[in-house]
């Protein structure tokens, strides 16, 4: 168990490295804006497919109102900096929370459904998040909240990410993850079992929206503005679409995902009428011929490449 | 001394009454059967006693205390564990975590300490682990911990079950159908294991089964239910000559 913590060290050991080279090439321009706007994509993109991933792939409570959550920790945390001048660090907590209570709120009643009728409601919440929103003219309304500084950079964004990654990892690798896996497998089981499922599908929740909050509030810092337009159910689909392109229930999958769409996309920034072509094209043929996503619910890890080489695979176990 | 008294319970579907008016009592330590044809109601009787149907009339009494208007995670935590009939495994998850999420509520360490890692986080999870693994020891399933629970044989995911449900350390156990689908050699070593580990846990069992040789070898009273009413208890001897029994699972004699 102690070789756990010890990988953990290692692993984030390997993010300050990350960190540091990537920091680096961007100082000395290697990474031009371009680029530096797309890895703040992949940042906010993998806090928005881990999150969900926690609700969709681990909890197997199917949920596609995401943007709502994002827009809430957007719009929160916004109001922070512009309206009450507060510092960013706090708008990020306050995007968090704001989407957290609301996750919380809407988890309570609409988690005693399940599959396509939660779907249903979720996609319903969104919306209702969404057009909210745009009927308070206190945050701009329908043209948006104007006038949010750029605060958020590649530093703000790799950490935040770092920390959802591990709060997630180190949440579904524990006796709460355990119960929150086995209302995915059985719910009845589960409670046979001792588990109380509906505490542990709010809490699933809550946690996930409560980080896409956090991707919401680091969003509105990057482009000066927020409009509800950026929080429609398609972006709540292109979430969904890196949670089950990377694998329900696999973070490292999530992670993939993110960054292989935002690359996708970026590079298919040339062809706006081919953009959405190729990509759904690209999402039929893996559910055709892996339709449990890239990495099922596996992880990859020092463990799976020990496994590559022909080692033990549960000697680190 | 009596661990499980329920008097007069019954549940109505619509207008069907699928149990009604059964009085059961278990003292501690017992191993008791519920028998019957099919469509008897014993496994709406098991959902009754687990709250996972809430009766319409009657009264469940478990170690002294009401446990009717309980959730089923409730009454677990309370000392009762079953098994279901149609194996209900964690599939997709290894044996061992299987058995760990039966630990789950005896957990202390709480959502920051999971997050951070520190205070009670390591120790507790290797304590867990090493029970769990003690735990899958006894049931001769160690050596498969990290296969996954759908891929192992059909008895062998009917044991992970018991020991599962063993896991979150019950007073009672109910065991819904143990034997179905083994073979003669299969339910004779379940019959053994079902006395070892009464004697070894300390357990009062209540069990749902078909096979007459299991129920009549394993139980010290029977409960005979049918058409949602208790036809009948005693001892298996007295059940085998009961022709109220005789009736309810052959016919009437031709006339």
């Amino acid at each position: 168990m102690r070789v756990k913590a010890k990988r953990d060290l290692l692993s984030l050991g390997a993010c300050l490295l990350l960190y540091a080279i990537i920091q680096l090439l961007i100082e000395v321009d290697v990474i031009g804006q371009f680029w530096v706007l797309n890895i703040v994509l992949i940042g906010i993109n993998i806090i928005l497919g881990v999150s969900l991933n926690l609700i969709n792939g681990f909890t197997g409570q199917f949920s596609i109102g995401h943007a709502g959550f994002m827009a809430v920790g957007a719009y929160v945390g916004a109001v922070m900096t512009v309206k009450l001048h507060l510092p960013f660090i706090v708008a990020i907590l306050a995007g968090a929370a704001g989407a957290g209570i609301l996750g919380f709120a809407i988890g309570l009643p609409t988690l005693r459904l399940s599959g396509d009728y939660l779907a249903i409601a979720t996609l319903g919440l969104g919306e209702i998040i969404r057009i909210t929103i745009l009927n308070i003219p206190y945050v701009g309304g329908a043209s948006g909240l104007m006038g949010i500084p750029r605060l958020t950079n590649f530093t703000w964004v790799f950490f935040a990410t770092v920390f959802t990654v591990f709060f997630i990892k180190n949440f579904i690798n524990s006796s709460h993850g355990r119960a929150c896996i086995s209302v995915r497998e059985n719910e009845i089981a589960a409670e046979a079992m001792g588990v109380d499922t509906t505490k542990y599908k709010v809490m699933a929740f809550t946690i996930g929206a409560a980080f896409a909050g956090v991707a919401g509030a680091l969003f509105a810092h990057y482009f000066y503005i927020v409009h509800p337009a950026s929080f429609t159910f398609m972006k709540s689909f292109d979430l969904l679409t890196i949670v089950v392109l990377g694998g329900l229930g696999s973070i490292t999958g999530s992670i993939t995902a993110a960054i292989l769409l935002t690359f996708v996309s970026a590079a298919l920034a040339g062809y706006p009428e081919m953009r959405m072509v190729i990509y759904s094209l690209m999402l039929i043929g893996l559910m055709l011929f892996r339709p449990q996503g890239l990495f099922g619910n596996k992880e990859i890890s020092l463990k799976f490449f020990n496994r590559l080489k022909g080692g033990s695979p549960r000697d680190a176990a | 001394m009596t661990l499980l008294k329920t008097s007069k319970l019954g549940i109505m579907f619509g207008g069907l009454r699928a149990v009604s008016n059964l009085n059961l009592e278990i003292s501690s330590g017992e191993l008791v059967g519920l028998i019957g044809p099919n469509g008897a109601g014993k496994t709406t009787a098991f959902n009754l006693l687990t709250g996972v149907y809430q009766p319409t009339e009657g009264t469940i009494e478990f170690d002294g205390d009401s446990i009717v208007g309980l959730k089923p995670y409730q009454v677990t935590q309370r000392g009762i564990a079953r098994t279901f009939q149609n194996i209900r495994l964690f599939s997709d998850l290894s044996v061992l975590d299987n058995v760990k999420i039966a630990y789950h509520f005896h957990v202390k360490y709480g959502l920051l300490e999971t997050v951070v890692r520190m205070g009670r986080y390591y120790p507790e999870e290797e304590e867990l682990e090493h029970k769990a693994i003690q735990f899958l020891k006894i049931f001769n399933l160690d050596g498969k911990k990290d296969e996954i629970a759908k891929n192992l044989p059909y008895g062998e995911q009917r044991r992970l079950e018991i020991a599962r449900a063993l896991a979150a350390q019950p007073k009672l156990l109910l065991l819904d159908e143990p034997a179905a689908g083994m073979n003669p050699q299969e339910t004779h070593q379940l019959m053994e294991m079902i006395r070892w580990i009464r004697k070894e846990f300390d357990l009062t069992i209540l069990l749902i089964e078909h096979d007459m040789s299991l129920v009549m070898g394993v139980c010290e009273r029977i409960y005979v239910l049918d058409y949602g009413m208790v036809i009948a208890t005693g001892t298996p001897q007295e059940i085998k000559n009961n022709p109220k029994v005789i009736e309810a699972y052959l016919g009437e004699e031709v006339q």
